[in-house]
């Protein structure tokens, strides 16, 4: 098992860190670490927040402290349990019309590739949820194929609509809100990752599998 | 049951319905939202007798006028100095008083601060998302923001003897701020990590319920800028490649790839947010178990507080 880095966030807050190449790996250990601590939460434990190399916990600082929350997480990483359930399979519906991907060219662009090549690298990668992140709903996938892998803009943009489709790194994911973002759009779904279904609110679990899969305009106004 | 009505004449932005806000959601992308001030929420329901966390308004600078439609209920305030009206006699900031049929509230800025609470000797009528009425500012989900020509109901109104709601010290703004360097504090520069604890910053006005920009010595990060993102807790100081920190704050983005050089104490937060754009504020660096001892100390003086005000209002827990 990796022996990850626990870094403090103030009086509520341990960052455990697993370091290494981001990948498989990291987000196996991350995981671990998180159903362990969920099915044995040590006193005052509040919350967890998975992500890409990183597990964050949170902790009332009324009950416990730092050197309890790390302790307790050292035990959990000492004895590690696997879990052998498949991942669900889900589809997103994309739709790249120049109008609704307004960085469609920069990515072409930036990549050396035809906006044709960046929509088919696009729609070719196998994505994995990773983490949810940043906004409520805002779900990261990981997998965009390394050809269209940008860093983000140096400054975010402001009002990028909900349902953007934007890509950065080797990440992806599906706006719920219109929010700023530094990632590049490069299409507009109709799939709703908010559900609205207050027994089911979110549409991924963290581990899920999802392929992209392109519609006409036509099918936009369903959203 | 009593009800009491009332008709939202005018309101400022970011005005919005608060409860103890919806900690637990972390993981979806959903920050604990609730009010700025945590605590002036908190002194204004228990001064009511409401549990801490009961739904209430969180009023900001741009002030709120209600008119009272139907029934009579009690209403708390606190939380900053504003200006608070019933028709055209003053009340005090912090106070319990009774808002009747007929009658005018109006809260407007006052000396200083800026966030208070109010709320009511009963039960707000609010939407709850995932199990609480806190809105969260950026999706409107929650309670929702306070618009003009809006009813707000208030189920099983109260009427309750007026009391004043002293103002503790510690209510007040907060212009020393405790912070402990990370967790990506070894993205900077030494002397880059050593001038955000010694150059005094200032607020600007990019200031909502996300977070607040300061303005002050460069913080530009050493490294580039494509860390993984990574959860991201109230207080968090992220800097982006503009080298400008920003305070996260109750609506805040729950993931970020940019470095967080430190992160304040919870419960300096709501004095923080008690300043006022432009209003200078420095930051002091602990380590992480001062902040739990400080966190600690700070609770105990706040339950004594609690326990007084209880008994000087007349309700028991």
């Amino acid at each position: 098992m990796l022996q990850p880095a626990f870094r403090p966030m103030a009086d509520t807050g341990v960052l455990v860190e697993f370091a290494g190449d981001p990948g498989p790996a990291l987000r196996a250990a991350v995981r671990q670490l998180d159903r362990a601590l969920a099915t044995a939460p040590c006193a005052g434990f509040v919350e967890a927040v998975p992500a890409f190399s990183t597990l964050a916990v949170i902790f009332d600082p009324l009950v416990t402290d730092p050197a309890g929350v790390e302790a307790h997480l050292r035990r959990l990483l000492a004895h590690p349990v696997a879990s052998d359930e498949p991942p669900t399979e889900r589809v997103v519906e994309v739709c790249y019309d120049a109008d609704l991907a307004p960085d469609l060219a920069e990515v072409a662009a930036r990549t050396g590739l035809s906006p044709d090549a960046v929509i088919e690298a696009h729609l070719a990668g196998a994505y994995e949820v990773v983490m949810y992140g940043f906004a409520p709903g805002y779900a990261y996938l990981t997998g965009l194929p390394e050809a269209l892998q940008l860093d983000r803009k140096p400054q975010a943009v402001r009002g990028v609509l909900a349902g953007s489709v934007i890509v950065a790194g080797a990440q992806c994911l599906v706006t719920t809100l219109t929010m700023p973002t530094g990632w590049w759009v490069i299409g507009r779904s109709p799939t709703r990752v908010l559900t609205g279904d207050a027994t089911r609110p979110f549409l991924f679990d963290v581990g899920d599998r999802v392929t992209f899969r392109r519609i006409g305009r036509d099918r936009l106004v369903e959203g | 049951m009593a009800q009491a009505e009332f008709r939202v004449v005018a309101v400022g932005p970011l005005v919005s319905v608060q409860d103890g806000g919806r900690a637990g959601a972390l993981r979806f992308g959903v920050p604990a939202s609730g009010p700025m001030d945590r605590k002036s929420l908190a002194i204004a329901n228990r001064a009511l007798g409401n549990s801490a966390g009961a739904a209430g308004i969180e009023v900001s600078r741009g002030g709120l006028t209600l008119d009272c439609v139907a029934g009579a209920v009690s209403v708390a305030v606190a939380g900053g100095g504003f200006v608070v009206r019933v028709d055209r006699m003053l009340v005090g900031s912090w106070a319990v008083f009774t808002v009747r049929a007929g009658q005018r509230l109006q809260i407007a800025p006052g000396p200083w601060g800026s966030w208070t609470a109010l709320s009511f000797a009963g039960a707000l009528q609010a939407t709850d998302w995932l199990g609480s009425a806190a809105t969260h500012a950026a999706s409107g989900f929650g309670g929702g923001a306070v618009r003009v020509g809006q009813r707000i109901i208030v189920d099983g109104a109260q009427v309750r003897h007026d009391a004043a709601i002293p103002c503790p010290v510690w209510a007040r703004p907060r212009r020393v701020i405790h912070a402990v360097p990370g967790p990506q504090e070894r993205f900077f520069a030494p002397a880059t990590l050593e001038a955000f604890f010694a150059a005094p910053y200032r607020l600007t006005d990019a200031y909502d319920r996300m977070g607040v920009c300061l303005r002050g010595a460069d913080l530009t990060p050493e490294a580039a800028l494509n860390l993984p993102s990574q959860a991201i807790v109230r207080g968090a100081v992220q800097v982006a490649g503009d080298g400008v920190p920003v305070v996260l704050l109750a609506d805040h983005q729950t993931t970020g790839g940019y470095p967080k050089i430190a992160t304040v104490l919870s419960d300096d937060l709501d004095g923080f947010v008690q300043l006022r754009p432009h209003d200078a504020v420095r930051f002091v660096s602990i380590g992480a178990d001062e902040a739990v001892q400080i966190a600690r100390h700070r609770a105990r003086a706040v339950d004594r507080y609690m326990a007084a005000l209880v008994a000087r209002t007349g309700h028991s827990a």
